[in-house]
């Protein structure tokens, strides 16, 4: 059919948004209710990234998202297609991610009929985007597509979803440019209340042990370095959750490394005994508070958050903040610029002396004997990479020894599944970050479970010369759970060997990567060199020490500073 | 922390879905629905949504936030009594036999409703008003004998200054 003049098909409408909207890349896997938009993405100079399971493009997605800073973008067919990418829309979701999936669906006519390869993914995603929509005339089209890149990145950022009949990506219109998004019922506040503002000063000021406790917020705010500014200024530690991880400098000497469940000893002995608390882009999940109603008991809790429902949902507190995190900090470092807080550090030195004891009394040790432990696999990666690599995790054990033990000094370096904790999950993310930062050096630090749940995905790694690195701290168990069942259940291990695994080093091969593997000491060093070093993609497999634990733990439903120390 | 009943009424944009997105809410959340009216304003464009339900001040204070989160919800309002009127309407009918019919027209009479429909052994009545009057006649009907009833769940506006 020739092109009328200036009309579009609904498929060349979603080529223009999106182009419009900056997006290079797109995470993708094609089927019968999107052919039509993969034969004009062909003629587009998008690239497009063929994963190997629509789950690997929403984690990669996911990935790509953290490490540009941009919105990531996913393509996906009706049916399976759709299904198939609700682990990382959920996962994004929790850790609010800026995406916008685009799902194919089956032709309009045909919605409700049981049709092949249907499913009413808007009604299965509802509690899981930040919003959703379904096309159903391709007049909404371009202004559908607008709000969605609107409504992902803006406020706390989350993953849209677009579900657009086959029908419509054929059809033609005349096509208007559409106005730019303005949403009645939507308004994120991002300037923070000034004379809320002033009460923060007021707090610093009275503060005998205060302490700052940085969540993923502030990376996704970009507003690291006034973080890291206003803690210097006020000379307060610093703890994060796994989310916040590289808000501020892992090396500072202000830095208490995590909090929670498996965070430092100093963390959580001062989170136990501070008297102000100041939470910004945080939401207080239960593996960070412990039991809530002992949760800094002694402090009064400033929140800052640009999402009112974080505040006061888990732990009470004595000063809500709404605002977008960077530009409070921003705001607190105008107002105390003019302050001089020259006998702060002063003031605070036997609060700053105490947490530096707990730091030497509660260090994370381990004895690297005859066996490898995993802690010294992940802390050798971090003095070979110089902290400079950007680190995703899978999940479990893998991913606590990783936020223990690789300290990060820049934000978007740390990439995790931290609000679903989806196993799976790192090697799609290190690609979609490796697409995003072609020049860095990308890592996966994995376990050997969650490794095998999208090992499909290193035949994409291969197919765009994407040299990410897999580091499995291979301790042939489902480590986490084994933990619990340890330390919980009498050692009665139900299911979670994990002896029955392949060959990682023929696996990589197989793949066309590069297989390595350590089962000493010894050859830690040497493997991790020559798997990083390399210019291909590799896989390197340590056999760790099969029942190392992750200490400290907080057994859930305790109390913070009650930690199982080794 | 005690909990106690709160009626939130809420401009909602007039799409498909929507009442999915607020109802899924509350299953999702834990949050309960006591009752549930739905129906467009003036404008077609925008519904208004009458929402009864049960909760202590903290889980309150999540509902309205989280409520306003939903990206078609416009405004969300906690109806206290003292500011809004409430009312509620049903249909009751109620076994008539001839021994009984003076009876339940005294009470029609009493709570000023209407007998709507009528048969050799029923009246069907409707009645208007708070949760208290719906209370007092359903409990005086209810030893003549209710066959069935069918009520609207409250609708509740602001007063405006007088
Ligand atoms: C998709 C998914 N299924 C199940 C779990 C529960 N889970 C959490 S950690 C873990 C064990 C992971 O094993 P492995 O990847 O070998 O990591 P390790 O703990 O041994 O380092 C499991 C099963 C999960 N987080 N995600
Ligand atoms: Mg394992």
């Amino acid at each position: 059919m020739k092109p009328i003049e200036n009309t579009l098909t609904g498929a060349q409408i979603l080529m223009t948004i999106l182009q419009e909207e900056g997006v290079d890349t797109l995470f993708g896997f094609p089927g019968g209710a999107v052919i039509d938009i993969y034969d004009e993405l062909a003629r587009t100079p998008i690239q497009h990234i063929l994963v190997r399971h629509e789950q690997g493009a929403v984690h990669a997605a996911d990935g790509y998202a953290r490490a540009s800073g941009k919105v990531g973008v996913c393509l996906v067919t009706s049916g399976p297609g759709a299904t198939n990418t609700v682990t990382g829309i959920a996962s994004a979701y929790m850790d609010s991610i800026p995406l916008v999936i685009i799902t194919g669906q089956v032709p309009t006519q045909l919605i409700g009929n049981d049709a092949f390869q249907e499913v009413d993914i808007v009604g299965i995603t509802r509690p899981c985007t930040k919003h959703n929509y379904l096309v159903k005339r391709i007049e909404d089209l371009a202004q559908i597509l607008k709000e969605a890149f609107y409504i992902a990145r803006s406020g706390r950022p989350g993953p849209v979803l677009v579900d657009i009949p086959k029908d419509i990506t054929k059809k033609r219109i005349a096509y208007t440019p559409v106005e730019p998004v303005r949403l009645k019922s939507y308004n994120p506040t991002y300037q923070p209340n000034l004379w809320q503002l002033e009460k923060v000063i007021t707090l610093i000021r009275e503060a005998q042990r205060p302490m700052i406790f940085a969540g993923g917020g502030v990376i996704l705010s970009k507003g690291s370095s006034e973080l890291t500014a206003f803690a210097r200024k006020t000379s307060m530690p610093v703890t994060t959750s796994l989310m916040g991880m590289g808000a501020f400098p892992g090396t500072d000497p202000l830095c208490l490394g995590m909090i929670g469940m498996h965070g430092t000893y100093r963390a959580n002995m001062a989170t136990g005994a501070c008297d102000l608390l100041i939470a910004v882009g945080v939401r207080f999940d239960d593996r960070v508070t412990g039991r809530t109603d002992a949760f800094a008991a002694q402090a009064k809790i400033v929140h800052i958050d640009i999402d009112p429902t974080s505040i006061r949902k888990n732990v009470q507190v004595s000063l809500p903040l709404v605002g977008d995190c960077r530009i409070t900090l921003s705001e607190l470092n105008r107002l105390i610029e003019a302050i001089d807080f020259g006998d702060l550090a002063e003031q605070r030195r036997s609060w700053l002396d105490q947490i530096n004891q707990w730091k030497q009394t509660g260090a994370l040790n381990y004895d690297q004997t005859t066996v490898i432990k995993p802690q010294y696999v992940v802390e050798t990666l971090y003095h070979l990479t110089q902290g400079q690599a950007i680190i995703t995790t899978e999940v479990g054990q893998n991913q606590m020894w990783a936020a223990q033990y690789y300290h990060f000094d820049h934000p978007d370096h740390f990439i995790t599944s931290g609000g679903l904790g989806v196993m799976g999950f790192g090697l799609p993310a290190a690609i979609g970050a490796q697409v995003a930062q072609p020049g860095k050096l990308v890592v996966d630090i994995a376990g050997d479970g969650s490794i095998q749940m999208n090992i499909q995905e290193m035949a994409t790694a291969i197919q765009y010369g994407l040299p990410v690195k897999v580091v499995i701290l291979n301790n042939r168990y489902l480590g986490m759970v084994r933990q619990w069942q340890e330390l919980f259940y009498d050692k009665r291990y139900a299911c979670t060997n994990m002896e029955y695994a392949p060959d990682f080093v023929k696996l990589a091969e197989a793949y066309g990567a590069l297989g390595l593997r350590a089962t000493t000491p010894d050859q830690v060093e040497s493997v991790l060199k020559q798997g990083l070093s390399s210019p291909q993609a590799a896989i390197m497999d340590f056999w760790v020490d099969r029942e190392e634990c992750v200490y400290p733990m907080v057994p859930a439903g305790a109390t913070l500073t009650e930690m199982l120390l080794i | 922390m005690t909990e106690a009943k709160h009626v939130i009424t809420m401009l909602v944009d007039n799409q498909p879905g929507v009442l999915a997105r607020v109802v899924g809410l509350f299953s999702g959340r834990g949050f309960n629905i006591e009752s549930l009216c739905v129906a467009e304003t003036v404008n077609p464009e925008i519904s208004r949504i009458t929402l009864v339900t049960r909760a202590d001040p903290l889980v309150m204070e999540q509902i309205q936030k989280q409520l306003r989160k939903l990206i078609n919800v416009i405004k969300v309002r906690d109806m206290d009594k003292s500011k809004a009127v409430q009312r509620e309407m049903a249909l009751i009918c109620v076994k008539a036999k001839p021994e009984h019919r003076a009876e339940v027209l005294r009470i029609v009479d009493i709570f000023r409703c209407k007998v709507v429909d009528t048969g050799t052994e029923h009246f069907i009545i409707e009645v208007t008003g708070d949760e208290g009057k719906l209370a007092a006649i359903i409990n005086l009907l209810k030893p003549i004998g209710i066959k069935k009833i069918a009520r609207t769940g409250i609708v509740a506006l602001f007063r405006e200054p007088k």
